[in-house]
C-alpha cells in the first residue's frame, strides 16, 4: 500500500449513498487515473459500490475541473463524485 | 466581474444599477426562480447543494468563454443555496454592453453553460419528501447548440 493520498469526496445522492462528504484514502499501488480508483473505492461499503456501480449516470472532477474516468489522478488530488448538476 | 454564491436574496433592482455606467447600453438580466409545480406534484421548497470552490471556478470560467465571445462591460452571477420556498429567486445572471445583442445573448451562453457545468443540485421538497432534481437532457441540448455554431 502506498503512503500517498488522495481526497475523495461525494455530493448529492452520491453522498448519502456512501454516508461521507469526504474521505482520504491511500492512493492505490499502481494507480493512474480515476478509472484505476474504482475497485478501491467501490470496496469501501455496500454504499459506495451501489453509488458508484454505474459510471455513465456519474461526473467527475480532478482538482476543481471536469474530468473523466481517463483522467490522470496523483497523490494529494482531490477527486469528486457527482450527479449531473441540476442547478440554476 | 462578480460571481456569489450565497444563501441570503438579491436585489436585482440593486444589481442592474451596479452594472450602469458610461458605455453601458445595454444591461440583460436573467432570473431563476423556485417552480412549484413541477410533473404533476406541488413542489414546496427545494434545498440547493453545491462544492465550493468549483462552483466559482466554473462559473469564472464560463464568464471568461462569454468575455471572449462577445465585448462585455459588466457580468453579475449570484446563485443561492441552501433551503428555498417556492416562489423564491434562485439564480442571478446580469450582462451589461454597449448594445443589446451582446447582452442578450451572453446571458443566455451563461446560463446555458451554468445549467450544465455549475457544480448545483437541487432536491424537491413535496410535503415531507425530498427528492433529488434530475438532470434535463434539454439542457444538455442546449449547451450544444453554443458548440454547434
Amino acid at each position: 500500500m502506498s503512503d500517498e493520498m488522495i481526497n475523495v469526496l461525494y455530493f448529492a445522492w452520491m453522498r448519502e449513498h456512501t454516508g461521507t462528504a469526504s474521505e482520504q484514502i491511500a492512493l492505490p499501488d499502481g494507480a493512474q487515473t480515476v478509472g484505476d480508483l474504482m475497485p478501491t473505492l467501490m470496496a469501501r461499503s455496500a454504499g459506495h459500490a451501489l453509488a458508484l456501480k454505474n459510471m455513465a449516470a456519474v461526473r467527475v472532477a480532478i482538482n476543481r475541473s471536469h474530468g473523466g474516468l481517463k483522467t490522470p489522478v496523483a497523490a494529494g488530488d482531490e477527486i469528486a463524485f457527482f450527479p449531473p448538476v441540476t442547478g440554476g | 466581474m462578480a460571481v456569489r454564491v450565497q444563501h441570503d436574496d438579491f436585489d436585482v433592482g440593486a444589481e442592474s444599477r451596479a452594472l450602469q455606467g458610461p458605455a453601458v447600453g445595454a444591461i440583460a438580466l436573467f432570473v431563476g426562480t423556485v417552480r412549484s409545480l413541477s410533473e404533476d406534484d406541488s413542489v414546496t421548497a427545494m434545498t440547493l447543494e453545491h462544492y465550493p470552490g468549483m462552483t466559482e471556478a466554473e462559473i469564472s470560467r464560463i464568464e471568461d468563454e462569454a468575455r471572449a465571445r462577445w465585448p462585455l462591460l459588466g457580468v453579475t452571477v449570484v446563485h443561492r443555496v441552501g433551503r428555498l420556498l417556492a416562489g423564491e429567486q434562485i439564480v442571478l445572471v446580469a450582462v451589461s454592453s454597449a448594445h443589446r445583442r451582446a447582452a442578450f445573448d451572453a446571458a443566455q451562453y451563461m446560463m446555458d453553460f451554468l445549467k450544465t457545468d455549475a457544480p448545483f443540485w437541487k432536491a424537491e421538497e413535496r410535503g415531507d419528501q425530498l427528492s433529488w432534481v434530475e438532470a434535463r437532457q434539454s439542457d444538455n441540448d442546449a449547451h450544444a447548440k453554443w458548440t454547434q455554431e
